[in-house]
């Protein structure tokens, strides 16, 4: 009785939800089947390489599947160096790495690109470093690459220091020593902001950009998330990570020819914009020679770029196609924008965009 | 007559006595085998990193022996720190649970000294940088204000607390349930007889422990002590979370630098090495496998000749 009685209508709700909801459905996936529909690529695309690009890899993975429902992206987060071994070795399809290959690379065979075919340097990731820093009583923080040179060598020790108040004359510093947080474990994010001290800060910063932190002072931290909460825990700390990982720590100020600059993805954009190509290359290798000594207060020195590294010419054309698809689609205004959005990337100037898409269009 | 005293008489094996002790038999030898099998693989993979190009090592660093010093000193030197605090700790809640606290109680408690032993060590390694590194921070400040003239203690100190004493106390809590839960167990197998000898002879119950408990136990309070060891000398990612470490030997405990342990720094590099890079790093977990070894025949010495005067074999 009672199941009649409450059943019937019960019934009829459960069947019209499901009809209304499949209806629903049907008209959502239209689009994405008509996607489908011009999507002729099919098959599996393997990449490996930084870490640092690992989530945007992800959202990019995402983004490409969904467009091309028949190919299957792999990347593995195993490290610059090990992506670039492996895509030499013919291993991987591409290779994500924070820096561009060496001479000696090139100078090598490549296993999955065809013969007397070399590989190129695509410059796809941007993301810039920030200086965080937590020190009670101070919000804002300008500092020349000199200055930050000394506090992570660990010659500058107190915040209440002459060269650090000369830089800040507003600011009321305290007396409190300096704890600089760096990376315990191998990282890109090191090895460009030794490379930018390196640069702008010779005499102070002796040591070559390495990905492992090259002086024994200040705190280590593992992963940028560690940087992070061992800065926010701690008491005078600073430290430098991946900008959009600052959460709501204070970012320091760099100093730019005679202004100070706050990072913003514009600002490293167009630092890399601005940046020349490495000499003695072949004309399609886009490696950067970041130009970490500029002056001019729009660009933010301080960058992380990452490359993908495909083949001029691949051993297998499909194969090549397929790469092709995808690596345009990571150096799109649209595959920039999901990266932005997934990882924080500051997206490639529209220059450099089409300077890829060029480089693209001959890859076989 | 005689040949039939010499022939021996053998049991009549039933199927299930055959099927145990194969069964025993081929436990027993996969333990070994795959002991053996580990050291072959780290052997093998460890040749490599002792012939390596000075320019493989990071830092000032040239050769594999004087990189995996500093690792080894911070290894052992964290793991004793950590058996320093969690022994005598382990041993007094042992013997509170065996002697002095009301049953209920004792068995509650047991329980949440096992629940200790379940917490995944990275929930420990965020507690250490969370909650532990900042609470100690201002106390380390005092410290080495204090007593900065004594080598350990001195300055300057770390502004994050993530030290290698914070670093020991987690070992040390990582720890306690082991040697607690074993210390309790050995405890209680003490006969009561030598107990009831030594309160009829007028003992109080702190030197009755003295007298009878602690004699017994101790072969067990040593091996108890060795588990432990065992587990803070590997301890990987509770440690790579929280010390701040520095590629030297450091005898300070609270500043900044301090040197790492084999476990974490493997942990810590091996995502992004590469080449020869990875047999270094396999080399040092070769080093943490003899020193581990080490370790653990000390300590069957040190029972074995302690067994003579307890009643514990």
């Amino acid at each position: 009785m009672n199941f009649k009685r409450f059943g019937r209508p019960a019934i009829i709700a459960i069947v019209a939800g499901l009809a209304l909801s499949s209806c629903a459905a049907n008209e959502g996936a239209t689009p994405a089947s008509d996607d489908a529909a011009a999507s002729t690529l099919s098959g599996t695309i393997n990449g490996a390489g930084a870490s640092s690009m690992g989530a945007a890899q992800e959202a990019w993975r995402a983004g490409f599947q969904t467009a091309n429902p028949d190919v299957t992206v792999n990347y593995d987060p195993t490290g610059s160096g090990a992506g670039r071994e492996a895509f030499i070795a013919g291993g991987t399809d591409f290779a994500g790495s924070d820096s561009f290959m060496s001479t000696d690379e090139l100078a090598g065979t490549f296993a999955a690109c065809a013969p007397d075919s070399k590989a190129v340097d695509l410059p796809v990731y941007i993301s810039p470093i920030a200086v965080i820093f937590n020190v009670e009583g101070l919000t804002e923080l300008n500092i020349d690459a000199d200055t930050l040179a000394k506090i992570f060598a660990g010659t500058i020790t107190s915040w209440d220091d002459a060269a650090i108040a000369a830089l800040n004359p507003d600011a009321t510093l305290p007396a409190t020593p300096i704890t600089a947080v760096h990376r315990s474990d191998d990282s890109g994010t090191t090895k460009n902001f030794s490379d930018y001290l390196f640069q702008t800060a010779p005499d102070v910063w002796t040591e070559k950009a390495s990905d492992t932190f090259p002086f024994s002072s200040g705190d280590g931290a593992q992963g940028t998330s560690g940087v992070v909460s061992a800065v926010t825990n701690g008491v005078g700390t600073i430290g430098y990570a991946d900008a959009s990982q600052a959460g709501s720590l204070s970012t320091a100020k760099l100093m730019v020819g005679s202004d100070f600059v706050a990072y913003t993805p514009e600002a490293a954009a167009e630092v890399v914009a601005g940046s020349p190509l490495v000499a003695d290359r072949a004309a399609d290798d886009l490696a950067l020679n970041l130009n970490r000594k500029t002056t001019n207060p729009a660009e933010y020195p301080l960058v992380l770029v990452s490359y993908a590294i495909v083949c001029n010419t691949y051993a297998d054309a499909a194969q090549g196609e397929l790469v092709k698809a995808y690596i345009e689609y990571i150096a799109s205004a649209e595959g920039q924008i999901v990266a932005k959005d997934a990882a924080g990337v500051a997206p490639l100037s529209s220059e450099l965009e089409a300077n890829v898409a060029d480089v693209l269009a001959t890859v076989k | 007559m005689t040949t039939a005293a010499a022939t021996t008489i053998k049991a009549r094996q039933r199927p299930g006595d055959r099927i145990f002790s194969s069964a025993t038999v081929i436990a027993g030898s996969v333990i070994l085998a795959m002991l053996a099998a580990v050291a072959i693989f780290l052997l093998i993979e460890s040749l490599p990193a002792f012939v390596a190009d000075p320019s493989e090592f990071s830092g000032d660093v040239t050769n594999f022996w004087s990189y995996v010093g500093p690792l080894v000193f911070g290894t052992v030197y964290s793991a004793i720190l950590a058996l320093i605090m969690a022994v005598p700790v382990a041993i007094g809640i042992a013997l509170f649970i065996s002697h002095f606290a009301p049953r209920k109680l004792a068995q509650g408690l047991g329980y949440l000294i096992d629940l200790l032993a379940a917490v995944p060590s990275v929930v420990f390694g965020l507690w250490g940088i969370t909650v532990l590194a900042p609470l100690v921070q201002p106390f380390y400040t005092t410290l080495v204000e204090w007593f900065g003239w004594f080598l350990p203690l001195s300055g300057p100190v770390s502004g994050t607390g993530r030290t290698i004493l914070t670093v020991s106390v987690v070992l040390a809590v990582m720890i306690l349930p082991i040697i607690t839960a074993i210390c309790r167990e050995i405890f209680l197998q003490t006969p009561l007889l030598h107990e009831e000898a030594a309160l009829a002879l007028g003992a109080t119950r702190w030197e009755m422990i003295r007298m009878a408990v602690l004699p017994f136990g101790l072969p067990g309070i040593i091996s108890a002590s060795m588990l432990g060891l065992g587990r803070a000398l590997g301890e990987t990612m509770a440690v790579a979370m929280v010390l701040s470490p520095s590629p030297e030997v450091f005898f300070q405990l609270l500043t900044s630098q301090n040197s790492n342990t084999i476990a974490a720094n493997i942990a810590l590099n091996f995502p992004e090495a590469h080449g020869v890079g990875v047999n270094i790093l396999l080399a040092t977990g070769l080093m943490l496998f003899i020193v581990t070894l080490l370790v653990n025949m000390l300590a069957r010495v040190v029972i074995n000749s302690r067994k003579a005067f307890s009643g514990a074999n």
